[in-house]
């Protein structure tokens, strides 16, 4: 038993329910911010898209006191019979989620993507939600005793069904807070994680993408040599910020994760505004004889990646749904010839088709991420949902657009918007994880 | 808690299943394919041991146990009769999908008596092999428009009419027929009653030769003056609370038929991975697809859009199980497994060129049996209005 244990005796359910709505309490506090009230929202006055900047300055992260041992999340235990019941736990998490995806994310979303940046007020309430503690153990100051990539993905499911680029933003520290927790060694854990689960979480983002035609995510040009990382990362969430990068690079036995912290010399950050989720600040990351510390294993890599796109999978069916909640009513009170255009089988077989395959998507992710969350393999169950995702997301994205005609194409409606964030799915690799 | 594996309970059940499929059903295949409507007469024994299974309280060989409701696990958590019945049609239909539709005691129309019938009448009617009649020559999709008609004649009601795409209807001992009891009020008319084979009026017209399913026999069948005692309408005879409760029995049938879509191309999807293997086409699950050849690229789109059509009909299975209201997830379920399996078979005979055109495989077979997958028991269009309907809130008079 660790110390912590002792002196704070373990969490069993009921204690991570009550943990939960402590959470929940403190993010009433968004009501006195005002982020309720999307017109009182201050605008920004400069929209962050043509900068090329140094690494932030890093906060020190130093290890007060360590496990004797690496903390590991054992796998979820399952009842062995098929179900789609969440835990309570997880309905309770889900619900919150899903108010501040609606409340917040979404009244704020056009202006963030315009901006590209997620406002501060809008990040801090995410981080008091507790989305970095998802996955961390609970004697790391987690709140989680077992594996939890399928709580990740409805979390990130219900964020995107207010704004999949703003979603990004806030969830991109618990990608380094995640992987540092399932594979970082007990030196790891204690020097960074307590950062991110205190009261001020900094940015931080997992950077796995380079840019360049038909990238491998398992043959990166991004090399670790004597030390030191040279390379360039692509499409790194709020990078000019982020205090902490944990970093996709080749070693000689094969790609691997690194913990880098960017307040060095050789890291440079270039904005690299985009189609899409422009709220999420996305830039590149050029590193010059950076130094680095490996994180985790060969295989860790592996499973990092395949946990990450379970991540952008899980986006885009809150997305996806948020078109097929969009068009649905619009369908029915747009009419034509005398008639709502719903009444037409070729807009209403749309709508079918949107309802069908996002309801394949959705069991096909749950899948993977129950898999992974119980410990059994499941790089078949995500590579199939990244496929489908991919595939069916941007299907549904460019169907939500031509159900609104060319009211779809302006700004007006949030479909365009959908449109730029679905194209996302099958280019990312990296910036969030499960 | 949140878990789409196979429930730990039925495992070895569906491993049976899948070993009857393996050595008796695929054997057989090619056979009975060539030779339609020869009577499989393998499938006697092998029917008897289904209902062995279906004693032991297994669960139904081909999904005739229809909705009767299973006990809860603590947590309230249901895997039943739903369940268990569309996993091992997905093993069967992995075997043959004709055979499986000509199993003895195991027609849509014992699905149709499980899910509506009064407990007087499941005994009755217990160990009957019934076949179901709806679709006429003039009507299909629009089963409200059904012309066929019962009269109420003292004890019973007289028949008159003709059914067209009888599955089983040859073989069977009773076929479940669609009538109405007064051509003026529409759907709410329509009855659903059990004919026994031989009820004098009743005759057997022809048998169809078809694309596929050949092993299964389709036949036409003719009532003229046909009385059918009172006690075998099945549900209520009252007018005004009908179609609903015949329709019903649709939410039940639509996932068994996804089951045998998904089991048909999963079949075809293994086949042609094992021949591609041979050619030297590896999938790889965790590299870039557009970074593996084409035809990896296609096995992986057509296994992921597998996977959805799986998950989705044992959700709507799994819903049954649990009582809460599926009309929306079986129509998504059939919907989505009709048009995947038809694509999935077709391009894995393009993929395997004259090995999956020839009959030297079964590659060839399960494209031509695959398409009535997206045809029967509502066709992919049907399918396509009923989740339109429920999606944007519309009756069946606006979205027409």
């Amino acid at each position: 038993m660790s110390i912590q244990e002792r002196t704070r005796g373990r969490r069993d359910a009921i204690g991570v329910g009550v943990a939960l709505l402590n959470r929940l309490a403190q993010w009433r506090a968004i009501d006195r911010l005002g982020l309720r009230k999307p017109a009182e929202r201050a605008v920004f006055e400069a929209t962050k898209t043509g900068f090329r900047t140094a690494g932030a300055l890093s906060r020190r992260f130093s290890a007060a006191s360590k496990l004797a041992a690496p903390s590991r999340l054992p796998a979820a235990k399952g009842t062995g019979r098929f179900d789609l019941t969440p835990t309570e736990d997880q309905q309770m998490m889900v619900d919150v989620v899903r108010s501040f995806a609606a409340d917040v994310l979404r009244p704020a979303a056009a202006t963030a993507d315009t901006a590209c940046v997620t406002e501060p007020q809008v990040l801090e309430s995410s981080a008091e939600l507790g989305l970095s503690l998802i996955e961390v153990p609970e004697e790391l100051g987690g709140i989680v005793t077992e594996r939890s990539a399928l709580t990740g993905v409805l979390v990130a499911e219900a964020l995107a069904h207010g704004d999949l680029g703003q979603a990004v933003a806030c969830l991109a520290p618990s990608a380094v807070s995640t992987a540092i927790s399932l594979w970082g060694d007990e030196t790891q854990q204690a020097t960074y994680l307590p950062a991110f689960t205190g009261s001020s979480v900094p940015a931080a983002a997992l950077a796995l993408l380079e840019p360049r035609p038909l990238f491998d995510p398992f043959e990166l040009q991004t090399r670790f040599t004597g030390g030191l990382l040279n390379g360039v990362k692509s499409l790194v969430p709020r990078a000019a910020e982020a205090e902490l990068f944990v970093i996709g690079a080749q070693t000689d036995t094969g790609p691997r994760l690194f913990v880098v912290e960017p307040d060095h010399p050789g890291v440079t950050i270039e904005a690299e505004p985009s189609m899409g989720l422009r709220a999420a600040s996305l830039s590149r990351v050029l590193l010059t004889d950076v130094p680095a510390v490996p994180l985790g294993s060969v295989e860790d890599y592996a499973e990092c990646v395949r946990l990450s796109r379970l991540g952008w999978c899980a986006l885009s069916l809150g997305t996806a749904r948020a078109v097929l909640d969009y068009v649905t009513p619009y369908v029915n009170e747009r009419t034509a010839f005398g008639e709502p255009i719903s009444h037409r089988q070729s807009v209403a077989f749309m709508v079918a088709n949107i309802g069908i395959e996002l309801e394949g998507m959705k069991l096909v992710t749950y899948r993977a991420g129950s898999r992974a969350s119980q410990g059994l393999p499941f790089a078949r169950e995500a590579a199939l949902a990244r496929r489908l995702c991919a595939e069916k997301g941007m299907q549904i994205g460019t169907d939500g657009v031509q159900l609104l005609g060319g009211h779809g194409f302006v700004k007006e409606h949030p479909v365009e918007r959908w449109y730029r964030d679905l194209r996302a799915i099958g280019v990312m690799e990296g910036a969030v994880l499960v | 808690m949140i878990n789409l594996e196979t429930p730990r309970k039925f495992r070895a059940f569906v491993n049976q299943a899948h070993q009857v499929a393996a050595e008796m059903l695929r054997p057989n295949s090619r056979r009975y394919d060539l030779a339609e409507h020869e009577y499989p007469v393998e499938l006697d024994m092998l029917a008897a041991m289904v209902d062995g299974l279906g004693a032991s309280g297994t669960g139904s060989g081909a999904g005739a146990s229809g909705v009767r409701r299973t006990a809860a696990a603590e947590d309230g958590v249901v895997n039943g009769s739903n369940l268990s019945s569309v996993l091992s049609i997905m093993e069967m239909c992995w075997g043959d999908v004709g055979l499986l539709l000509s199993m003895p005691r195991q027609g849509l129309g014992n699905s149709a008596i499980a899910s509506v019938a009064s407990d007087e009448q499941l005994q009755r009617f217990d160990g009957v092999w019934a076949a179901m009649a709806i679709t006429e020559p003039g009507c299909g999709s629009d089963s409200a428009g059904i012309q066929t008609t019962a009269r109420l004649d003292g004890d019973a009601y007289v028949l008159d009419g003709e059914k067209i795409f009888v599955t089983a209807g040859g073989r069977c001992d009773a076929v479940v027929v669609w009538a109405t009891l007064d051509k003026s009020l529409g759907r709410a008319a329509i009855k659903s009653f059990v004919v026994m084979k031989d009820t004098p009026g009743m005759t057997v017209e022809r048998l169809e030769h078809k694309l596929g399913i050949r092993a299964s026999d389709t036949a036409t069948i003719r009532l003229e003056n046909c009385r059918v005692p009172v006690e075998n309408l099945l549900g209520s005879a009252d007018i005004d609370k009908g179609f609903a409760g015949v329709m019903q029995t649709f939410d039940n049938t639509r996932p068994l038929v996804a089951a045998m879509a998904v089991g048909c191309a999963r079949a075809s999807l293994e086949l042609t991975r094992e021949l591609l293997s041979e050619a030297g086409v590896q999938i790889d699950y965790d590299r870039p697809v557009h970074l593996q050849s084409a035809a990896a690229a296609t096995y992986l789109a057509m296994e992921a859009d597998w996977e959805a059509a799986y998950l989705l009909t044992l959700q709507a299975a799994w819903m049954a199980d649990n009582g809460q209201p599926n009309s929306l997830q079986a129509s998504m379920a059939k919907a989505k497994a009709g048009r995947t399996a038809n694509d999935i078979t077709l391009r894995c005979v393009e993929l395997t060129g004259t090995l999956g055109y020839s009959e030297h495989h079964l590659l060839e077979k399960w494209s031509r049996d695959s398409k009535i997958l997206d045809i029967f028991e509502g066709t992919q269009q049907i399918q396509q209005l009923i989740v339109a309907r429920r999606l944007l809130g519309k009756t069946s008079a606006e979205l027409k």
